[in-house]
């Protein structure tokens, strides 16, 4: 086991390190290159030629690469072009809105889809199954951002079932605590706020939930079905034992390792959704920032440490997942 | 017909699938710990077993023959094929099909246009107008054109690389095989869209060529994969070994006979890339990274830009690129797992 984990977390620093050279290419690679990247268009020579010298730019290549590393390893993005404001904290304002943005829409995604899946599987080619299987087929069809606007213009236009945009009504002052809206109510007792930035939160964690919980669907369903055929679940039905048991132990336990791998796996279709997701609702997460950062002029100070975050938690959720993987199935400790 | 390579992974009997996507997303509990990587084991574990799956075959013409036999019974192909087939045809026949010039401005049409309204159905324009008073109908149906032109480059694009790529690493394999595995890996590591963005913002400007190739470079690490481990089933095949043992040289026995039969799989898998790539061009166009050019009718495009903008004040605008990027998307997806079950060893009888 704790070989398979010093291995994994091996791979995961090589992967990082890739990726770091990776995005110090795009950077150096900029339109105008890097220093007119990280300043914008109306800096003036003096500071030109001063960050030429802090990054280092006047110096060899690797030596160039090095202090880039340093800097992003000290987490030292710089400030950000549009408003000045360094990027860590520009970033760090941003980035809860997009985590409890994405674990809403995870949990809808399989505590819906993980029962759903299931019982198409145990139904198999009756009219539920049918239309969970076209209903997943249209999930991965639809542009989400669209299924974004149809939601947002039957629920709250035509019935007014739920607030338009934004993580909180205007003039409801809530304290931030963690900035995730709905924990920071319930820790500060200020339980009208949490409730409203849950109302809040309802539609666009439906879209967002829209592929994952497609996806979850099919692999619950394909994996249920598996499991239904093996030798152990016909021994413990020959052996008398209730239905009930069967489902339980038998079915649903060795049915769900799959699907835990797919909801890592789902943590990249999160992000990439959250970015559609948020512009529909002007949610004023990451992928707001993102939005914003590259139509407003671009903010290259900005995007970079958006794009190394976003890696990281990508890779990081799958090894978590992978090692969790490792964990359940005991035939993978064993090897 | 039972195939010892591709058995191996799998070791409960299976009874055959009849459904769209229950061929895919086979979970495999007790997976080996080779296959661990840093992330997306099981898209890779997948990838790699499609991809052992459809080199497995001894003899190409055969499978393909039987693949296309079980296609035509398929009731699902044959949707998926329809719609495909409609949709390329629209794009062939735009001009003739169309009633009008997509890009003249009328004006009966301009005259009545305003900020807050877009006229609907008049006479002579029965899907009514755009916001700049071109007819309605007329650019949805060269919208055909312009977004097959987008998907087919994107993914041939796409395609060229991920081969190229996996070909190299499956050819070679050693140092070079780990080098090019790893980069695939990083690429993966960006979630798809956030590469896509991440493109775009490397040019100055965004065109019709950013939006292609950004979308196209999504793709290139799941093709590369794919081949690859196609390529490396290959290796060890007895058809393979035949050639070897013949004294046939090693260049030849990759591009004869290798690289042909490793091929199933990436076309296949092609079919699925062209639905995900225009829904991809349509996020783009959608955040304001799409082609500016105001004279192109390509359906993301509609949709991302006027249909967004003047989504209140005249709905279908938003609503008919989307119900046609929504129907050729699955048109492309029904035909592509159906392909991919129908290629699938394990269903042949």
């Amino acid at each position: 086991m704790l070989r398979v984990i010093v291995r994994r977390l091996l791979q995961l620093v090589v992967t990082l390190i890739a990726l770091s050279a990776l995005i110090f290419i795009w950077l150096r690679n900029l339109p105008g290159g890097p220093v007119e990247a990280l300043l914008g268009e109306r800096a003036t020579p003096e500071r030109r030629v001063l960050l030429t010298k802090a990054l280092g730019y006047d110096q060899p290549i690797l030596v160039q690469y090095g202090k880039f590393m340093q800097r992003v390893v000290t987490g030292d993005f710089g400030n950000s072009i549009r408003t000045g404001d360094p990027v860590t904290e520009v970033i760090s304002r941003a980035f809860p809105a997009t985590i409890e943005l994405a674990l809403a829409a995870m949990i809808i995604a399989v505590g819906l889809g993980v029962p759903l899946g299931y019982l198409a599987a145990r139904w198999r080619g009756r009219s539920l199954d049918n239309l969970t299987i076209a209903g997943t087929l249209l999930g991965i069809s639809i542009p989400i951002f669209f299924l974004g606007y149809l939601l947002k213009d039957v629920f709250t236009q035509n019935i007014h079932w739920f607030p338009p945009s934004g993580r909180l009504t205007t003039g409801l002052d809530n304290t931030h605590v963690t900035g995730f809206f709905v924990l920071d109510g319930l820790l500060t007792r200020e339980f009208d706020a949490s409730a409203d930035a849950l109302w809040h939160l309802i539609l666009p964690a439906i879209t967002l939930a829209t592929i994952p919980l497609a996806v979850i669907v099919r692999i619950t369903r394909a994996s249920v079905l598996d499991v239904l055929n093996e030798d152990y679940v016909r021994t413990a039905e020959a052996k008398g034992l209730r239905h009930r048991t069967i489902r339980g132990r038998h079915i649903l336990r060795n049915a769900l390792l799959p699907v835990v791998t797919t909801i890592g796996l789902q943590t990249g279709a999160l992000l990439s959704g959250a970015v559609l997701t948020e512009k529909v609702y002007n949610w004023g997460g990451l992928g707001t920032l993102i939005t914003d950062s590259i139509t407003g002029g671009r903010d290259y100070p900005v995007l970079q440490a958006i794009i190394l975050l976003a890696a990281l938690v990508f890779v990081v959720v799958n090894l978590l997942v992978d090692l969790s993987y490792a964990f359940i199935d005991p035939r993978v400790r064993v090897r | 017909m039972s195939d010892p390579i591709t058995q191996a992974g799998a070791p409960t009997p299976r009874s055959g699938n009849d459904k769209p996507g229950s061929g895919d997303d086979k979970p495999r509990p007790g997976m080996s710990e080779r296959s661990i990587g840093v992330l997306g084991d099981r898209k890779k574990a997948r990838l790699d077993e499609l991809a052992r799956a459809s080199a497995s075959d001894r003899g190409g013409v055969s499978l393909v023959r039987d693949a296309v036999r079980r296609l035509r019974r398929n009731p699902v192909a044959i949707v998926g094929a329809s719609i495909v087939g409609l949709f390329i045809l629209v794009a062939i026949f735009a001009p003739l099909i169309a009633p009008h010039d997509p890009v003249q401005r009328f004006d009966e049409l301009t005259k009545n246009l305003t900020v807050d309204s877009i006229p609907g159905a008049t006479a002579g324009h029965p899907f009514g107008s755009d916001p700049l008073g071109r007819d309605f109908l007329s650019r949805m149906i060269y919208g055909a054109r312009q977004t097959l032109f987008v998907g087919v480059l994107a993914t041939l694009i796409g395609l060229s690389l991920g081969v190229l790529i996996g070909a190299i690493a499956g050819a070679f394999g050693g140092w070079v095989d780990v080098v090019l595995m790893r980069l695939t890996d990083v690429m993966l590591a960006l979630p798809s869209l956030l590469l896509a963005i991440t493109l775009v913002a490397m040019a100055s400007r965004s065109s019709q060529w950013t939006v292609i190739f950004a979308v196209a470079i999504v793709s290139v690490p799941i093709f590369a994969r794919l081949l690859r481990g196609s390529m490396l089933a290959q290796r060890e095949s007895d058809h393979v070994l035949a050639a070897r043992a013949l004294g046939v040289k090693e260049r030849n026995i990759v591009l004869r006979h290798m690289l042909p039969n490793s091929l199933t799989a990436v076309i296949v898998q092609a079919t699925l890339t062209f639905a995900v790539a225009i829904l991809d061009a349509a996020a783009l166009s959608f955040l304001g990274l799409g082609d500016p050019d105001i004279n192109r009718a390509e359906w993301g495009l509609m949709l991302g830009v006027d249909g967004q903008r003047y989504f209140e004040v005249r709905p279908e605008l938003a609503y008919y690129p989307a119900l046609a990027i929504i129907v050729v998307a699955l048109g492309f997806t029904l035909l592509g797992e159906a392909m991919r079950e129908a290629i699938d060893p394990k269903n042949r009888r």
